[in-house]
């Protein structure tokens, strides 16, 4: 008889230790599972909002707009300055771009697998554009080259996008090789095969998504950027990122909307082909 | 005939051509941009644009504004951000496809497109205006555009996923069986958290934190347009001084004020993450 007691409060003490381990598991889930939440709507809804109020047939960036419109969408067409300073920008980009491929390519070729003690300093300058501010290295650029005699061209708005953009192309290509080895380059070497002829025909084709997920982080980068290109672009060769920022700037102009809906259903677009060719999320998501 | 093997490039020779370029259009306009802040009006060597700088209290409270945007944006990212990376680690393969796009498209969109956004949000008739009236929670708009709120706002929603990506790629480096054990050994959800995967992913933690922090304070789009002109940071002021009032010497001051700010958080940064891969090891 004296037992039934003590069983019974062992038993509470159980049931109520579970209830603490269900209300730990619980809380534990709201918390991180409401934030989560949360932050996915956070990121995703200024997205939208941009492409609602680019359909919007008021004449002001009100929110929600008062009715549907491709009106912003058709002004665009007799907007000359915007077309002529997206047409820049995608040379600037592609220029920028070649020129990242190129030299980023050969420099991670020898960078990769080698112990040498250069390589850990040629990797900290390479990737030092990613972290430092770009409005320095615009203002440096520009007195750098009025220095030397340079006018400002189209050739020194590559150059200087191309120095911004070089640690995407060399991080994915690096990565890719990393990952490749040395084994099959040697086995290449071993039989015969040229250098070169073992850089196209073996190596090339096994980093070809790192190389392809780098040149595009380096387009969409340069076609982004305003710090530097704020320095070196001058009335001739005006920028898109530059010409939508003036038009936000000084009058909110909602033609802005309409720019941005293109651009994003364009970088959506490139994104999804890009995940079929290389598999971009790769390279960004290393999960 | 074969050529002789002396004659053949070496591999390390391809780096050249990157580092000649780097060299020439990187390492020397910032050697420039430093050598240029040194000069004086008489064109002189004087630290006359430093003590410009740090004598007016105006720039001093815009030195410290920019920092302190830095650390708020960093820490709204940590804590915004850190759910996302978990719930993206114990999300099922099918999902993940999503949830990587609506990480990255943000990401991967122009940066005035971004701030645009916001713009419309937080405006006068914008959608967080709007929206507090309609549920009776303020009477008049609130001014959020133009404030420091609102491009800390912003900024956070902004470099969000900068701060999501390294976090996932160190979660994904932690053994599974760590969590297991920590369960089957009576460890709550909330322990096992705080003690186990938490300290595991201080690396990804750390790494975010640095990308964030010097992007943030060195973000040029954001505070100028959200900012408006009556909020002032670093690299809005080393506009208004460079290309705005044509004050190249002080510009350059600011920058490299600047450019010192980033570098001992990256450096403070890097050696903190090198203790936490120690430590995870």
């Amino acid at each position: 008889m004296s037992a039934n007691p003590s069983v019974s409060t062992s038993k509470s003490a159980q049931s109520s230790a579970k209830q603490q381990y269900q209300f730990d598991r619980l809380s534990f889930s709201w918390v991180i599972g409401g934030i989560a939440i949360f932050s996915l709507l956070l990121l995703t809804i200024p997205t939208l909002i941009v492409l609602i109020v680019s359909f919007s047939s008021a004449q002001t960036m009100r929110f929600p707009p008062p009715g549907l419109s491709l009106q912003w969408y058709t002004a665009l067409f007799s907007y000359p300055e915007l077309w002529s300073a997206a047409v820049t920008s995608l040379q600037v980009a592609t220029w920028a771009t070649l020129l990242c491929v190129v030299l980023g390519v050969c420099a991670s070729l020898a960078m990769a697998g080698s112990r040498a003690r250069w390589v850990a300093a040629m990797d900290a300058l390479v990737m030092s554009p990613l972290a430092l501010p770009g409005i320095a290295v615009g203002l440096g650029m520009l007195t750098y080259f009025s220095l030397i005699g340079w006018r400002l061209s189209l050739f020194t708005l590559v150059i200087s996008h191309a120095v911004i953009c070089i640690p995407y192309v060399v991080r994915t290509t690096l990565a890719s090789l990393t990952q490749l080895g040395s084994s099959m380059r040697e086995a290449s070497t071993v039989l015969g095969a040229s250098q070169t002829y073992t850089f196209f025909k073996v190596t090339l084709p096994l980093i070809k998504q790192g190389v392809i997920t780098g040149a595009f982080m380096a387009f969409l980068s340069s076609f982004d950027n305003i710090t530097v290109s704020l320095f070196l672009s001058d009335a001739r060769t005006e920028v898109l990122p530059i010409r939508m920022w003036s038009m936000i700037e000084n009058d909110l102009d909602v033609r802005a909307a309409a720019v941005s809906g293109l651009l994003i259903v364009a970088t959506a677009l490139l994104m999804l082909v890009l995940e079929r060719i290389s598999g971009l999320s790769k390279f960004l998501v290393k999960g | 005939m074969k050529i002789p093997k002396l004659f053949a490039p070496r591999e390390s020779q391809l780096a050249l051509p990157l580092a000649i370029f780097l060299h020439l259009f990187y390492v020397a306009p910032l050697i420039v941009l430093l050598a240029s802040s040194f000069q004086s009006r008489e064109g002189g060597v004087s630290l006359g644009q430093y003590l410009q700088f740090f004598q007016d209290a105006v720039n001093l409270k815009v030195l410290a504004d920019t920092f302190w945007l830095g650390v708020q944006v960093t820490i709204g990212c940590l804590i915004l951000g850190y759910p996302v990376a978990y719930l993206y680690h114990y999300t099922p393969a099918k999902w993940k496809g999503i949830l990587t796009f609506l990480i990255l498209l943000p990401l991967l969109t122009s940066s005035v497109v971004r701030t645009f956004g916001w713009v419309v949000i937080l405006g006068r008739q914008g959608l967080m205006n709007s929206f507090l009236q309609s549920f009776g929670l303020i009477e008049e708009p609130i001014r959020l555009l133009f404030t420091h709120k609102g491009v800390m706002i912003a900024m956070t929603q902004i470099w969000l996923p900068l701060m999501i990506l390294p976090i996932i790629a160190s979660l994904a480096q932690i053994d599974p069986r760590l969590a297991a054990a920590s369960a089957s050994l009576g460890g709550g959800a909330w322990r096992t958290f705080w003690q186990i995967t938490l300290p595991l992913t201080l690396p990804g933690i750390i790494s975010g934190c640095l990308l964030v922090f010097a992007l943030t304070v060195s973000s040029f789009v954001t505070p100028s347009i959200i900012g408006g002109g009556q909020v002032m940071y670093m690299p809005t002021l080393i506009y208004q001084q460079g290309v705005v009032l044509l004050n190249r010497p002080f510009a350059a001051a600011i920058s490299a004020i600047l450019l010192v700010m980033v570098l001992i958080v990256v450096f403070a940064f890097s050696a903190l993450g090198q203790r936490s891969r120690e430590y995870v090891r």
